[in-house]
């Protein structure tokens, strides 16, 4: 681990310091991996045994000495550069972002639009392109709640958990088709939003966050231990996939049913449902995204925005703050629970294990990261998020151990996200507005 | 009543170990206003180091166990500050006056690259331990049913208390207390009168580690098992515990790590042990709803 290749060098004395301070670094470095490098624990029946590996410490001090080195000389001539326009940089980007939407924005949708088509996209860039639009949907949805109504939500993922259930509950309990389940799903966490939203309203920042947290927890006990309606941690298997327009995707269809192929005299291929579910997230999230646009131009969206600069000016001005939050976790929620039953269709199987707390975390990094209330920020960050651990799979044991530290690194680079929009949607002509 | 008697015990014991991590929650909390996400995870590689710390010490032949158990503490509390230290360095220093979501983000960070750290240099195996303190007391007996109380239980609490009286000691008289509390009140303000802000704070997050690796060893003994995912559950229950009790008040993450305790143990002896969790979180919630600011916790004066 990098101990402590971070900012903070004193500058008053050349080489000496440079030195010391690297030396303080290397120092904390050998304290660090001393205990847990030096010693690993081995299984030995009822208790463990230790194998010394000092040559990992020695090499951890020695790299850090000479990362922090390195480090501190590139962050000082990177710092003189900086130094003479602080705080500028991310405003900037947010111009240029906002300046070349204009023009990105529907070249992106294009690309996207005609992605399963292009040469290089197979079966498994398809799959991954629907993973990725998965996650920006779920950012969009939390983006709602947390970047437009400014209430921090730790347990999104329970309401992308009630529509993977439910639809996988209605569709296999009553045969209901997808397209029906879907709204039914959407409603079902709408409602579920409302009535987590009730008790939790008078709370405040980390109270609720640490309480949706709680119901995020809640969900998942129940979903683990409810085993006759969810199957307990064996989850759902056979979850029914969608068809097209009531043709499945099947090479043998059953008796009396027409599979998709065969109607449009076409070649067996499985590539033809994993495009289907391709453009059916790809109009979910373009949906997604119109609503909310829309929803931030009308009195309701300018409410959130309002409640998240500030409660009180609001509750004097006479918008219901009740209201006003109840209706950004169940929008939210709505939305989640959209992407839940798509993900349930995709997998075609669905467990508690897909319902962490660490998909919650994952999807507000997504925000977070993205600079919050940015709709173009969220896909970045997903891009970033998702596809960076899915193509580090040949690492796959330090999969997770970059992610998070890429998390840190983010976060610490630029702590308003990666494309920063933090101003409200209307503000008061050039001065006001956005100061926080 | 034995049963309930036995119940009550163990649940304090527990209690006494969500009180350690929680204590760490609620003092960082309290100066510098975030979720600590990553201090579960402080607590595991304090077992970590705890378990390693016992099986060197086997090595070596140290084997009187208060001896054992007193070196292991303090190589684990030492080894574990200095992770917490590091860990506020590079994650929340830099991350000081930035929007509030911006330390939490990287805290949950900090979390999954600690987990998979542990995970992949000390393997996912769950670690065994054999016990080190044995036999227990029989305190009463009734219809078959003997209610004791083992030594390690003694061990857990009377430390427990301990530890409370003199980080309490610290916070109300030392001048690392004074300077916390006063950091605690407004920060420029202390920054101002000479207070050296980034160290108290450096100072905070020490201490709660050391605290939270006092839990990780006390776990170690008392459930003979560890494993990398630990800290996550523990956390959890202790962040619980620490805005049950009302975040920023010492005696009150105690008081909330006791409760959490205490309904944890009774709840898997009367109703279900598969749903605890929801107990657990259940209550917090409904205590949240009447006293929003927990149950020690001072009330917020909102300022416009």
């Amino acid at each position: 681990m990098a101990a402590t290749t971070l900012p903070g060098a004193r500058e008053d004395s050349p080489l000496v310091a440079l030195l010391k301070d690297a030396g303080i670094a290397a120092a904390i470095a050998f304290l660090l991996a001393l205990p847990l490098m030096g010693f690993q624990t081995l299984d030995s029946g009822t208790t463990v045994d230790l194998q010394y590996r000092f040559h990992w410490v020695a090499i951890a001090t020695v790299g850090v000495f000479f990362g922090r080195i390195v480090f501190t000389l590139l962050y000082r001539r990177a710092g003189a550069a900086r130094s003479k326009a602080p705080g500028i940089v991310g405003q900037g980007m947010a111009r240029v972002g906002e300046g070349l939407g204009r023009f990105l924005v529907p070249a992106f949708i294009l690309f996207a639009l005609i992605l399963p088509f292009l040469p290089f996209a197979d079966r498994r860039e398809i799959d991954l392109a629907t993973y990725v639009l998965i996650y920006v949907m779920l950012g969009w949805g939390l983006n709602i709640v947390v970047g437009l109504a400014g209430l921090l939500d730790l347990g999104y993922v329970a309401f992308y958990a009630i529509g993977a259930y439910s639809y996988a509950l209605l569709a296999k309990t009553f045969g209901f088709s997808f397209w029906l389940c879907l709204p039914l799903a959407g409603i079902l966490a709408a409602f579920l939003g409302i009535l987590l939203g009730f008790p939790v309203l008078r709370l405040r920042g980390d109270y609720l966050a640490i309480v949706t947290l709680g119901f995020g927890e809640i969900i998942r006990v129940i979903l683990v231990n409810w085993q006759p309606v969810t199957g307990g941690p064996n989850g759902i298997s056979g979850v029914p996939r969608p068809t097209f327009f009531g043709l499945p995707f099947t090479n043998d269809p059953a008796e009396g049913e027409t599979a998709f192929h065969e109607f449009f005299n076409l070649d067996f291929a499985s590539l033809h449902r994993f495009v289907f579910l391709y453009y059916v997230i790809l109009a979910l999230v373009l949906v997604t995204n119109a609503v909310t646009l829309r929803l931030r131009k009308m009195p309701i969206g300018r409410a959130w925005e309002a409640l998240r600069e500030d409660e009180i000016a609001c509750r004097s001005l006479g918008i219901n703050p009740t209201n006003t939050k109840l209706t950004a976790f169940a929008i939210g929620a709505m939305f989640g629970g959209f992407a839940g039953s798509f993900f349930a269709t995709r997998q075609g199987f669905i467990s508690p294990e897909s319902f962490t707390f660490i998909e919650s975390a994952v999807i507000l990094a997504i925000v977070v990261l993205g600079g919050m209330g940015s709709q173009a920020g969220v896909v970045v960050a997903t891009l970033f998020l998702v596809l960076l651990p899915e193509l580090a799979r040949e690492f796959a044991q330090f999969r997770m151990l970059i992610f998070g530290a890429a998390m840190v690194l983010i976060m610490v680079w630029r702590p308003q996200g990666l494309l920063a929009h933090r101003a409200p949607t209307v503000s008061l002509g050039p001065g006001s507005g956005g100061s926080r | 009543m034995e049963y309930f008697t036995q119940q009550l015990i163990n649940g304090l014991t527990l209690g006494s170990i969500y009180g350690l991590i929680a204590i760490g929650y609620t003092m960082v909390y309290g100066i510098v206003g975030m979720i600590n996400f990553a201090h579960g995870e402080i607590y595991m590689i304090g077992a970590f180091i705890g378990i390693i710390t016992f099986s060197l010490l086997g090595a070596v032949g140290i084997t009187w166990v208060p001896l054992a158990i007193l070196l292991v503490l303090i190589v684990s509390m030492f080894f574990t500050a200095v992770h917490g230290w590091a860990v506020e360095r590079i994650a929340y220093r830099p991350l000081r006056g930035s929007f509030r979501l911006a330390p939490l983000i990287s805290a949950i960070g900090m979390s999954i690259a600690l987990q998979n750290y542990v995970q992949i240099i000390q393997g996912a195996k769950i670690k065994p331990m054999q016990p080190v303190v044995r036999g227990n007391i029989p305190l009463m007996e009734a219809n078959g049913f003997q209610v004791n109380i083992s030594y390690l239980q003694i061990i857990i609490i009377v430390l427990t208390i301990a530890l409370m009286a003199i980080f309490s000691l610290i916070i109300a008289r030392t001048a690392l207390g004074r300077s916390q509390r006063a950091c605690e009140q407004d920060r420029t303000m202390a920054s101002l009168l000479g207070v050296n802000v980034d160290r108290t704070i450096s100072l905070t997050f020490v201490m709660g580690a050391a605290l939270a690796a006092v839990a990780g060893v006390m776990v170690t003994m008392y459930y003979g098992v560890i494993d990398f995912f630990i800290g996550f559950l523990a956390g959890l229950k202790a962040f619980t515990a620490a805005v049950l009790g009302g975040i920023g008040s010492l005696p009150g993450a105690m008081l909330g790590g006791m409760l959490i305790g205490l309904i944890e143990a009774f709840w898997s002896a009367y109703f279900s042990i598969e749903y605890k969790d929801v107990a657990v979180f259940g209550i917090l919630v409904v205590v949240l709803i009447f006293l929003p600011t927990g149950l020690l916790g001072k009330p917020e004066v909102e300022k416009v």
